[in-house]
């Protein structure tokens, strides 16, 4: 391996480590804002804006404190995924205890979903808690050092920390999007009571409209910084697989199969989607490039890797081609 | 009566940053030593497994017992290699493994044995020991070039020779004994699984 590209690997850790601090800072002030602007127009005083702030913040406290510690529980559960073991899929397991090896973390639980789409995903708080899900499709259409790749991919997720972030931000990013609903919808229902208020000045219409504009765009500022995010998320596990397994043919192999794959994952929803080895939810036509998606394509992905390992990148006709081949 | 606080104070430094020193080179050894464990467990694991395969092959295979008594041997040689250092046994490990990938690659040619659920189980077990040796390997090499670095570079190295901090040795065999005797079998085996 070249010394550039550890320097490469080195880079990326660090890069990504602090858009993770920027996000987490970014979306408190965001919610913080959201808080203040809805107490504002509600009370139409500065303090009730700052008593909304608090309640903002603890409201996002306990569901943070409820996501740290169960949230990996609520993402199995509502994958359907059931915990398996050594007799049940020694190939699966001894795959798995070989990559914990490789990335230096405990060997993490293990559970399987029932479904021939094949994906994967990384859950927990830390190394020491954390969970690996895999599909049944998975290990049926893999080969061993294609789930090597795969396993790879999700440990780095586990190394990194990165399943702590996905549990956090999925939970920050939604407290902010069920805060912006909750406020639009009293905004319309209560909207007659509040007319009278309306007379007391100019100003409290103007925090008024700030308000419902902050109520719009959080939301969406929430979502798009948190796809961005985990698309450099994908990237660096990818990177972070092959320096692990050695072996960067499996886990490209393990991409173009499952991107040729066109069914989409039953258990998968948009608040679990942005977990998963590849997007679970859009089929194959829709697994494109757009600034919505939470996962670049596989396309990027391959060409990212193999630009890592120095080999020409391929082009989306080879790809089409790979596919019907498959 | 400065001079000696001055002296005291000095001495008082060195005494404390020795201390330091000393801790984290005997931490960095420890890593070294667990590291190691580590592979050795794996190996262990290996000799155990090889016995069961030779058993289950050997009826199979009448024409080609000189892989198996190639495999036999290497596992005998690489037992013997376990008192010689890092460097002989990663040596003869290597030796094994080149031997076993002969023996799958005969068991390829034998249907029956490409069916056999015990030989399955059994491949299954030794590709994954084979794995946890090399990311093993890898992990404890990181761990012996960190040590070394550090007992080699001042100003641990004032220290590191006088309390019997010694160079500790890769486990990685010399690029002419990694060198495997191909078996020509007349046939490419396949890539993957």
């Amino acid at each position: 391996m070249a010394a550039g590209q550890v320097q490469t690997f080195y880079a990326q850790i660090a890069a990504n480590r602090r858009r993770s601090v920027l996000l987490v800072v970014a979306v408190f002030l965001l919610l913080g804002a959201l808080g203040f602007a809805i107490g504002y127009a509600y009370s139409e005083d500065p303090v009730g804006g700052i008593v909304a702030i608090a309640i903002a913040f603890v409201i996002a406290l306990v569901m943070t404190s409820v996501s740290y510690f169960a949230g990996d529980a609520l993402v199995l559960t509502a994958s359907r995924a059931r915990l398996t073991n050594e007799a049940d899929q020694p190939r699966l397991m001894n795959v798995v205890r070989e990559m914990s090896i490789a990335a230096n973390v405990p060997p993490p639980k293990v559970y399987l979903i029932d479904d021939s789409a094949p994906n994967a995903f990384a859950t927990g708080r830390d190394p020491q808690h954390a969970s690996i899900a895999v599909t049944t499709g998975l290990l049926d259409k893999l080969d061993r050092e294609e789930l090597q790749g795969v396993i790879g991919h999700e440990l780095s997720h586990v190394r990194n920390l990165d399943i702590r972030f996905a549990l956090l931000v999925g939970v920050l990013v939604g407290s902010i999007v069920l805060l912006g609903d909750f406020f639009l919808r009293s905004l319309w229902w209560g909207g007659g009571r509040r007319g009278g208020s309306r007379r007391g000045g100019g100003g409290a219409a103007i925090l008024l409209v700030i308000a419902v504009v902050l109520a719009i765009l959080a939301p969406m500022f929430a979502r798009l910084i948190q796809f961005a995010v985990s698309r450099q998320r994908e990237y660096l596990a990818d990177a972070t697989s092959i320096e692990l397994t050695r072996n960067p043919a499996g886990l490209e192999r393990a991409l173009l199969k499952i991107g040729g794959d066109r069914e989409p994952l039953e258990v998968a929803n948009r608040a679990t989607e942005h977990m998963y080895f590849v997007n679970p939810v859009k089929k194959l036509e829709a697994r494109s490039s757009g600034f919505f998606s939470t996962h670049p394509t596989i396309l990027e992905r391959v060409n990212r890797l193999r630009t890592l390992t120095g080999a020409a990148p391929l082009d989306a006709r080879t790809m089409a081609g790979l596919h019907e081949l498959g | 009566m400065e001079v000696v606080w001055i002296v005291l104070i000095v001495l008082a430094v060195l005494v404390v940053g020795g201390i330091f020193i000393y801790n984290s080179l005997v931490q960095k050894r420890l890593q070294v030593d667990e590291a190691f464990a580590q592979i050795e467990v794996q190996l262990k694991r290996r000799w155990d497994l090889i016995p069961n395969l030779v058993n289950a092959v050997k009826s199979y295979m009448g024409f080609e017992q000189q892989v198996l008594t190639q495999v036999t041997e290497a596992r005998a040689n690489a037992v013997a290699a376990g008192a010689q250092g890092p460097a002989q046994q990663a040596a003869a490990e290597g030796m094994l493994t080149g031997a076993l990938r002969s023996l799958f690659a005969v068991v390829e040619n034998y249907p029956e044995l490409k069916a056999n659920q015990n030989v399955l189980e059994l491949q299954e077990q030794l590709t994954t020991t084979e794995n946890q040796i090399g990311f093993s390997r890898q992990h404890y090499n990181a761990t012996v070039r960190d040590y070394n670095t550090s007992i080699a570079t001042f100003p641990n190295l004032l220290l590191a020779g006088p309390l019997g901090f010694s160079r500790r040795e890769f486990f990685d065999a010399e690029p002419e004994a990694a060198q495997v005797p191909r078996v020509d079998l007349g046939y490419t085996p396949p890539s993957g699984g």
